[in-house]
């Protein structure tokens, strides 16, 4: 197992590498220069067109030196090579727009988004596996055609839409007035609050964010747990449990139900990136200051600072997420190797 | 030839039987209706007109005038003609183009005049959702154009050739997967200047690992079969193999993910306008009109209307695509 988990722990870097290869030439060539970009933004609606030639010129000596300071001014592979450095001791550099490090930008802002996440892949699981059991156990009945049906149509149900659906109906428009229309906390909030009123706002809050962020993910769990009970029902040993006289009630969650989760446990590794990316949106849409509204002003301002460490990271998670995934599988169903047979 | 007609009538009877993916079916050939007349729909140029005694069809006419075959009078070029004091005129059904700002009725609640209301600069989202429609699919269709012809080439030319070649692209895959896709897209479409030929293109490119990875799995199983092998022996030449012999065979199952991939692309174009990202400021969008409606949430009309067409239109190819995988299953026939 360990050797196993160490050649794929060392085959991650190569992928990171060249992820990081790829985006940083990607982000770095395309037009528009961050340096005029902060220029024309501390100038106001003036811009840099505007100004006389001696301001000019001085304003080309504070953008040669400015970029000197980001290390603008060099060649690409030369940057490169740098930012790659830097990572190695964990450096991502400071923002461009406030000239904060971005590691402490990001770790600020880390928590909210993993705490989104992770709150929608349970509330995922909750749901689409009884969801899935109820199917499998009523196969081809109306109600799991129209299980499966709703689920489906939760899936292509756009979740930017019902988010914003969500914001004009729900959250004190002209319509109800049931949930907070964004960010995390209420106003008036202070840390001093007593635990239970904290965890209580804090819910409040992310209820919304956190049903937009799942609804969607219904659909693909709860079919995969259908398919896999179906298949574990056919089985011989299932037969010999109802044979030696099993209540249908153990057969199908002691026997059935424990034998079909092991596939289960891969999905998560599919389910990460889309939350990733689904979270740009969703906390767009909330103003929720995590990770996501990070990036989507970072890319606006050509922060690249923050865009490659956006980048990194979450690549990072991903390939993680599928080694983990690939572990658990190892480690719940003994059949599984992906190391040699002397493992 | 294995895609033989009778292969494609059975598929089309198994597809038939599915109630849903017929309609999914109807709603896509209604949209793409839709988007190919949106100008004769939602337009603020009449379809006749009598005016100072002379019959006009300026729609037609105005369209022919454009391509160089018909010259309309000079008065009635560039010319508004909802304030032309015609005798007789017979306009669209919506008589409003998308971008027709009237800054005189914002925000106007869904009426007889604007059918689903108007947005801040006084625009008719009827012409919008319909002009949109035009947008959103055209993008879509580019978009899985240009994925399916990265796609097929490279998982042809992993399958096909295997080795070092399929080493190599295989890892590419692996590497496409880790890169998160979506912010990729939106770091390259904020970056370039907004216009809908990059968003085509960004999405093209960043959308093709599923086709590719479904034809190289399809071209593995294909290329050992006798029937290659004995085109080999003949002595065809390695394009006609994969060309001719190969890839009609592998090309049912791609079809699945080619429709499927057409939804996906609607709503990663929707997903970007509505973040105000990869179209120009002034172009109606399904997405840019839903974007509204996040700064002014008193305007219901512009959060219902847009994204119940987004949804429709996904809804749609997702059904089609869910019924071509069942028709194409060998193993439910």
């Amino acid at each position: 197992m360990l050797p196993y988990l160490l050649q794929r722990l060392l085959l991650l870097l190569p992928t990171l590498i060249g992820v990081t290869c790829i985006s940083f030439a990607i982000t770095h060539l395309a037009p528009g220069d961050p340096a005029e970009l902060r220029a024309g933004g501390g100038l106001g609606g003036a811009g840099a067109e505007g100004l006389s030639s001696k301001n000019r010129g001085d304003l080309d000596r504070a953008l040669a030196a400015w970029r000197a300071q980001y290390g603008l001014d060099q060649s690409l592979p030369a940057q490169y090579w740098r930012w790659l450095r830097n990572l190695g001791t964990l450096e991502f550099g400071n923002s461009f727009k406030d000239n904060q490090p971005v590691w402490r930008k990001i770790a600020e802002r880390l928590p909210i988004t993993i705490q989104l996440n992770a709150v929608s892949i349970v509330m995922i699981y909750l749901v689409a596996i009884p969801l899935g059991v109820y199917s499998a156990t009523h196969p081809y009945s109306v109600s799991d055609q129209a299980t499966t049906f709703t689920a489906f149509l939760l899936f292509a149900l756009p979740s930017f839409w019902i988010g914003t659906l969500a914001i004009v109906f729900l959250c004190g428009g002209d319509f109800l007035d049931l949930f907070p229309p964004g960010g995390m906390t209420s106003v008036g909030y202070s840390s001093t609050w007593p635990f239970w009123q904290r965890l209580w706002d804090r819910a409040w809050h992310l209820c919304l964010p956190v049903l937009v962020m799942s609804y969607g993910g219904f659909a693909g769990l709860s079919r995969f747990m259908r398919s896999s009970m179906l298949e574990n029902i056919r089985q011989d040993y299932v037969q010999t449990a109802r044979a030696k006289g099993l209540s249908e009630h153990l057969v199908i969650y002691k026997h059935v139900l424990r034998n079909s989760l092991i596939p289960i446990v891969t999905i998560m590794a599919s389910i990460l990136p889309g939350l990733i990316s689904g979270s740009v949106i969703i906390e767009t849409i909330f103003s929720i200051p995590g990770v996501g509204l990070l990036a989507y002003e970072a890319v606006l301002a050509r922060d690249y600072p923050i865009i490659m460490a956006v980048f990194t990271i979450s690549s990072l998670l991903t390939l993680v997420s599928i080694l983990i995934s690939d572990t658990l599988l190892t480690l719940v169903d003994p059949r599984i190797t992906f190391s040699g047979r002397s493992a | 030839m294995p895609s033989s007609a009778s292969y494609w009538r059975r598929v089309w009877r198994h597809f038939k039987r599915n109630t849903l993916a017929v309609i999914g079916l109807w709603i896509a050939l209604a949209l793409i209706l839709v988007a190919l007349l949106a100008d004769v729909l939602a337009n603020d140029t009449p379809y006749y007109m009598v005016y100072q005694g002379t019959r006009y069809f300026p729609l037609l006419q105005s369209g022919l005038d454009s391509l160089g075959l018909v010259t309309l009078p000079p008065e009635l070029r560039h010319v508004d003609f909802t304030q032309l004091p015609a005798e007789r005129a017979i306009f669209p059904p919506v008589p409003y183009r998308p971008n027709r700002i009237n800054l005189l009725v914002p925000f106007a609640e869904p009426s007889a005049v604007h059918w689903l209301g108007t947005d801040k600069l006084g625009r008719d989202v009827m012409a919008g959702v319909i002009h949109g429609a035009r947008i959103s699919l055209s993008i879509g269709f580019v978009a899985v154009g240009i994925a399916v012809g990265i796609g097929l080439t490279l998982g042809a030319l992993a399958g096909y050739f295997g080795g070092w070649v399929d080493l190599g692209i295989s890892r590419l895959f692996e590497l496409m997967l880790a890169i998160p896709t979506f912010f990729l897209l939106i770091t390259i479409a904020a970056t370039l200047r907004p216009n809908i030929f990059y968003t085509m293109i960004v999405i093209g490119f960043t959308s093709w690992v599923g086709i590719a990875r479904f034809t190289r799995n399809e071209f593995l199983k294909v290329r050992n079969l006798d029937y290659v092998t004995a085109a080999v022996a003949l002595g065809t030449p390695t394009w006609r193999i994969v060309v001719r012999h190969i890839l009609p065979n592998a090309l049912a199952p791609v079809l699945v993910s080619v429709v499927l991939g057409i939804a996906s692309a609607i709503l990663t174009e929707s997903g970007l306008s509505f973040l105000g990202i990869g179209v120009p400021a002034d172009l109606v969008t399904w997405g840019s009109l839903l974007n509204e409606a996040r700064s002014n949430s008193f305007a219901w009309w512009l959060a219902v209307f847009p994204g119940a067409a987004i949804f429709l239109a996904v809804v749609a190819y997702y059904l089609v695509g869910e019924g071509l995988r069942d028709a194409l299953d060998p193993r439910l026939q």
